[in-house]
């Protein structure tokens, strides 16, 4: 930034001054973290840390499972039980996590390649299935940790190290995709959106069932350079200008160009039953008194 | 009674005399072992483990859940472990091929859990219903860089049954992924199968810390390099990844982290070898030539060895039960005192070169090779035990 908002003398020590209310839920023994400047994902961090503070969900019974890149590293960060699994597996992972002990909280943390293209797969079957599992999905329109090449969702005609003469092959559109295949809650902000994105990830832990959240995200570094869109600030701007609120879109509606409009808001919050439920009701059914619920699982 | 060791939970054991084929067995075996947890894919000849599993843990308070692949099976126990419950997944070749990396990251985080692979005829889609004992390379080498597993090898649907609950408790013991190796026989093959009653099965419960949240580090050990592990939902706060990490659990890419820890997970099993070394062993003593096996083709190696025998020659048997870690040991020693050895798999030659290896020329190695899709005709083995008997002491 070229002209400083406050002189220096106003600037707090940030370290001895002023408690940051995320801090607790962030290992501080690993910072500083990754993350380039201008970055997104410590933004979206942030607000899924005021999202804890704000649902009052209980710490102890919540597991954050990420998969591989830039989002993946999440998992690192937090201080909570936290596993960093293989690439594109963070859903089957955390279905695990959610079947051998269901009064787990699981929180998916990863990226839009991780997500929708290796694991692409256990997204929409995880969604079909209607686990109870919170997706945070961090879209930074690109594969960022392994140096700007294309992703699934990767807009028409930008650049990228594996299509250096522009994309030509259509992008997910990822609220579609998932609504498609059953999740029951569906939202998308950008790291602009700040406030409303902490209200959707407090959303989503109130409600049960396969939950998923978009969070659009800027690559500086990658995304933004290659295809001289600027800095990080000069997405906020992009971001601000051309982001419209239509909570209740029609999803199909909702797919993303370079530098288009982008429509965010809460698009799909259905009520069905999640897949737990749905099992034990079959099992009850079907089995009636020889039926055994699952109880402790601990084996120790 | 040792530390760590349980009697069988009595809801899961299926005790009395039954007619099962192995896969049944092995099913049984998951569930006496205190299994209540399973993630599985549909492939020929392992579905029926699943099928039973599915079919009994509603009855005993566990869940299974058929995934959308083999990737997916393959991390999804390994969630369930983490959440407190011993859980396992079931495949055949193809569907192993797809779950190497979930063994290397089990390997890397130590997550205890058992892989079941009912072999079948190769490479790629091969012989679906036939057997074959060649993934016995990919069981040990399968996912990329250093690492150890434990491997079985059961010869009958009764050892399907004992030694799946012998799987379960090395899985805790050292916290590690082991592979249990049946083949397409021995997994559609019935026999007589007799399950205990539960307090005559022992288990070996979860290595899980005592430790406060302050003191407890993921990854320090405590002189037995096992270290101690915590579940989520507990309060502990823990980090796992399948990066190199430290004692913290946290990553950390720097030579001496890597070189501490890869080496760990190396020598804690290697260190237990012979704690670790199951075989059934005949006649080595005097023996001029021994016949090494395991899995089913040392039922067919039995007829070969008794008709060698009734010609006069000396031949010793040793089955291996557990493949892996390789009984270096045994083999050297034996090599010193017999003239050769006679290695029938039903493969193109993968065991052989370890008891080649382990003989370090001490001892001649003859293989007695078959490409799969049925077992040896005893004749072949006995040839080549013939064979083996007339040759030149090394």
């Amino acid at each position: 930034m070229s002209d400083s908002l406050m002189p220096d003398e106003m600037i707090p020590d940030l370290v001895t001054d002023i408690l940051n209310p995320v801090e607790p839920f962030l290992r501080s023994d690993r910072m500083p973290h990754i993350w380039c400047p201008g970055c997104g994902i410590g933004t979206t961090v942030n607000s899924f840390a005021r999202a804890l503070i704000e649902s009052k969900i209980d710490l102890g019974s919540l597991a954050l499972v990420s998969g591989i890149g830039c989002t993946g590293r999440v998992a690192g960060y937090v201080k909570l039980d936290s596993f960093h699994t293989t690439h594109g597996r963070a859903i089957p992972f955390a279905t695990g996590l959610k079947l051998a002990n269901p009064k787990l909280n699981v929180v998916v943390y990863s990226g839009d390649g991780d997500l929708s293209a290796i694991g692409g797969n256990h997204l929409i079957h995880a969604a079909r299935r209607n686990i109870d599992l919170k997706v945070i999905c961090v879209n930074n329109l690109i594969y960022a940790m392994t140096g700007g090449q294309t992703a699934p969702t990767t807009p028409d005609h930008s650049t990228t190290s594996t299509n250096p003469y522009g994309v030509f092959e259509p992008s997910f559109n990822l609220p579609h995709l998932v609504d498609a295949a059953g999740a029951v809650y569906v939202a998308r902000w950008t790291t602009f959106h700040v406030r409303q994105l902490t209200r959707s990830i407090n959303e989503a832990f109130h409600k049960k069932g396969f939950s998923f959240i978009e969070v659009i995200s800027p690559c500086p570094t990658l995304y933004q350079r290659r295809n001289k869109l600027g800095d990080g600030l000069d997405a906020m701007k992009y971001y601000k200008e051309k982001s419209k609120i239509r909570h209740g879109a029609p999803t199909g509606e909702v797919g993303m160009t370079m530098t288009g409009e982008i429509i965010v808001g809460k698009f799909v919050d259905r009520e069905r039953p999640d897949y737990q439920t749905m099992m034990r009701g079959q099992y009850q059914e079907s089995l009636g008194e020889r039926f055994v619920e699952q109880t402790e699982m601990v084996c120790s | 009674m040792k530390a760590g060791l349980q009697k069988a939970d009595p809801h899961g054991v299926l005790t009395g005399t039954h007619f099962m084929d192995g896969d049944h067995a092995c099913c049984e075996g998951a569930l006496a072992a205190g299994c209540r947890c399973a993630a599985g894919y549909p492939i020929t000849p392992s579905t029926e483990v699943v099928e039973r599993f599915a079919s009994r843990v509603p009855m005993v308070g566990g869940t299974f859940i058929q995934m959308e692949d083999e990737l997916a099976a393959s991390i999804t126990l390994q969630g369930m472990v983490w959440a407190g419950a011993k859980a396992f997944t079931v495949t055949s070749g193809p569907g192993f091929s797809l779950m190497m990396e979930h063994i290397g990251y089990a390997a890397m985080t130590e997550t205890p859990c058992v892989f079941v692979d009912v072999q079948r005829g190769g490479p790629s889609t091969g012989l679906p219903t036939l057997p074959a004992q060649a993934d016995m390379m990919q069981a040990r080498w399968g996912s990329h860089g250093d690492y150890e597993i434990i491997a079985l090898c059961p010869n009958s649907p009764q050892e399907c049954f004992d030694l799946t609950i012998k799987a379960f408790n090395l899985a805790e013991e050292y916290r590690v992924p082991v592979m249990f190796m049946m083949d397409e026989c021995v997994g559609h093959m019935s026999e007589k199968v007799v399950i205990p009653p539960a307090d005559q099965i022992e288990v070996v419960a979860r290595k899980h810390t005592h430790k406060s949240v302050e003191d407890y580090l993921p990854y320090a050990t405590n002189g037995d390099q096992v270290p101690e592990m915590a579940h989520a939902g507990e309060g502990y706060n823990f980090h796992v990844t399948g990066l190199t990490h430290d004692e913290r659990g946290y990553p950390n890419m720097t030579l001496p982290t890597q070189d501490k820890l890869v080496r760990r997970l190396q020598s804690k099993i290697l260190d237990a070898v012979d704690r670790i070394s199951m075989f059934e062993e005949e006649q080595l003593e005097g023996a001029d030539v021994v016949v090494v096996s395991y899995g089913i083709t040392s039922r067919v190696a039995q007829r070969a060895i008794e008709a060698a025998r009734k010609k006069g020659l000396r031949v010793g048997k040793l089955r291996l039960i557990t493949a892996w870690p390789f009984p270096d040991k045994k083999i050297r020693e034996i090599a010193a005192n017999i003239k050769a050895f006679v290695v029938p798999e039903l493969n193109l030659g993968q065991m052989v070169r370890e008891v080649e290896r382990a003989a370090h020329g001490q001892a001649k190695t003859f293989a007695v090779s078959h490409a799969g899709g049925g077992v040896h005709n005893p004749e072949d083995i006995l040839k080549v035990i013939v064979e083996a008997s007339q040759c030149q002491t090394v």
